[in-house]
């Protein structure tokens, strides 16, 4: 069932397991005990860091699936994405395992897409498993989107730091978690063209579907345990409170931004952390273990993604994003 | 909520996000450049100095110090130090010409990985190529123009 | 041998200054426009030599020696004053001598940038 923009899952997709692999820096925050794998070198063994990227990824989803006891075999299709161009972590970590194999692309909001389109296709009935996964790592966003890294240059304040780790679900036809409903994000652009101001170019995205997503479902934010947005950042979840407090909602007492949360001290000069693993590992170790747990009961898991590239940025374009919201229940 | 197109754009929007921005540390980041640039042209100096002890003179003398000190911005990036003081001393360390080297050394360093070729050799100057293409052209039409005049 | 100690620090002193205080308002524009580094030593260099051809530069670089030679415009100066040379001995020398004047600048800044590539890996950061 549809209502506005948002997909009513009648056979309730769950959740049936979870991982995630970060990366140095953020083994010392929240999510350092709670993650399955807490690296301590960034480059994983690996020789350049795409492929330390692709490593992480791998391994958050081969832990998700035989976590659960599970092998590849009983796993459907594979839903994935991620920053570098052509997504080619998630391609190359797809290589790796014999399951069909859908690569999407949202930036930062890869995971909950990778998790609605999962939980579309199980509710559906066309698969009985599906896979979502996502990552990021430091250093290759920064070589593809920003600088060099070894370049003498400062980072403005209102910069953010990408994180290095991958996170993975898999969602079938059992588990405590159920996923209850998503809405599908539109891409929103008001305008800002400042690369370093990702949270400012990004709130009004998460604003809008987390609005459309009350509106659609009739729910208040109160109704929530949690309104879990991706890499606002602090700047970013300052903006969208208030967008939200505009047109009459109120989520200032549950929100809660994974790229606030995720690093041990948020540097005075800097937002937090970004980046598609920051959502991705912040959701699939503490958030879901948490609710697990039944500390949360109810959550609405908003990533955001900011769709630019260096050549859209080049050519004097403003930053285009999106948001897609999914909702869990116990 | 869309803006589709550039008349949807919310100026407004614009204007209240540029009010939330952060503050910068204007007071420290203004020292911190003063000093650092400071100090890396007294570095510059005090080479000028004892290569004129050794003997050198006029553009032997200019030119060397120009390589001295691209020689120590090359090492220090190589060893990872210069990005630590650019976080700290911003257009300190960038004006100086041991940015211009870190500029160059920088992302050769790091695109080996794509090969020597098409990686190491081709993206060399994708930071500094700017400044050696407007300072060869700049030079070009100062040149003209004082031969012409 | 006071004397001689007085004008060496003195000359300490002005290279810090001038040195400085170019650095200083790049510093300056990078805080309150949006101009990026990029664009803002492009600028820099770009008025080194115009101030150069005008004549302006060479009284400070008189006066600061490394303060105003080692800054990014200082390499404008450089080309600027290599062009103005080469365009008195003729029009081929008025083509070329701006790049030729920088060539050692260049020259080291590409065969260091390549041996430190053979010899460094890059690294990733943590803050």
């Amino acid at each position: 069932m549809k209502k506005g923009n948002t997909v009513f899952f009648k056979n309730k997709p769950c959740i049936e397991s979870f991982s995630a692999v970060c990366g140095s820096k953020e083994k010392e925050g929240i999510i350092g005990q709670y993650a399955d794998i807490a690296l301590d070198d960034d480059m994983y063994g690996e020789s350049t860091y795409e492929k330390a990227e692709c490593k992480m990824l791998t391994t958050a989803i081969l832990q998700c699936i035989e976590k659960r006891g599970m092998t590849e075999k009983d796993v459907d299709v594979l839903i994935s994405g991620d920053l570098l161009n052509q997504i080619i972590s998630a391609s190359f970590a797809a290589r790796d395992y014999d399951i069909p194999f859908l690569g999407v692309y949202s930036a930062c909001s890869t995971m909950s897409e990778s998790i609605m389109l999962g939980a579309m296709l199980v509710n559906a009935g066309y698969v009985k498993r599906a896979v979502a996964a996502t990552g990021s790592h430091f250093a290759s966003a920064e070589r593809q989107y920003r600088y060099p890294l070894e370049l003498g240059c400062t980072r403005p304040p209102q910069s953010q730091w990408t994180v290095t780790g991958a996170g993975s679900c898999m969602i079938g036809k059992s588990g405590k978690i159920k996923i209850v409903s998503a809405t599908m994000g539109k891409v929103c652009d008001f305008g800002v063209t400042d690369v370093n101001n990702m949270g400012a170019a990004m709130a009004p995205a998460a604003a809008d579907s987390i609005m459309q997503h009350l509106k659609d479902t009739g729910t208040q934010s109160d109704d929530y345990d949690m309104i879990l947005t991706g890499d606002l950042g602090a700047l970013g979840s300052r903006i969208v409170k208030d967008l939200c407090w505009e047109k009459g909602f109120d989520i200032s007492k549950v929100h809660v931004d994974c790229g606030e949360i995720i690093y041990k001290v948020v540097e005075n000069e800097f937002q937090g952390g970004s980046g598609a693993g920051c959502s991705a590992t912040v959701l699939n170790s503490y958030v879901l273990t948490k609710m697990q747990a039944g500390l949360y009961k109810r959550i609405l898991f908003a990533a955001t993604g900011a769709l630019l590239s260096t050549v859209s940025s080049g050519q004097g374009e403003s930053i285009p994003c999106i948001s897609h919201v999914v909702e869990m229940e116990l | 909520m869309t803006g589709k197109t550039t008349e949807n754009f919310n100026s407004n929007y614009l204007n209240y996000i540029k009010s939330q921005d952060p503050p910068t540390q204007h007071f420290k980041n203004c020292l911190s450049a003063f000093g650092v640039g400071g100090l890396i042209c007294c570095i510059g100096q005090f080479i000028r100095f004892m290569l004129e002890y050794i003997g050198l003179s006029g553009d032997e003398l200019a030119g060397t110090t120009s390589v001295v000190l691209i020689f120590l911005g090359c090492l220090l990036t190589g060893l990872g130090v210069y990005d630590r003081i650019g976080r700290y001393a911003g257009a300190g360390s960038i004006v100086p010409i041991t940015g211009f080297a870190n500029s160059v050394t920088s992302p050769a360093i790091e695109f080996k990985t794509e090969g020597w070729i098409y990686g190491m050799a081709a993206k060399m100057f994708t930071v500094a190529g700017a400044i050696v293409v407007f300072g060869v052209f700049s030079g070009v039409i100062v040149g003209l123009i004082y031969y012409f005049i | 041998m006071g004397q001689e100690i007085l004008i060496i620090a003195l000359a300490y002193l002005k290279a810090f200054a001038v040195g400085g205080g170019i650095c200083l308002i790049a510093q300056l524009i990078i805080n309150f426009t949006d101009l990026t580094a990029g664009k803002i030593l492009v600028y820099f260099m770009l008025a080194g030599v115009v101030l150069t051809a005008i004549g302006l530069y060479q009284p400070l670089v008189d006066f600061a020696g490394a303060g105003a030679t080692v800054p990014i415009s200082g390499f404008g100066y450089l080309l600027a004053n290599g062009a103005m040379r080469g365009a008195e001995k003729g029009l081929f020398y008025a083509v070329t001598g701006a790049l030729s004047a920088a060539s050692a600048g260049v020259t080291a800044a590409v065969v260091f940038a390549f041996i430190m590539s053979l010899i460094f890996k890059s690294r990733t950061k943590r803050s």
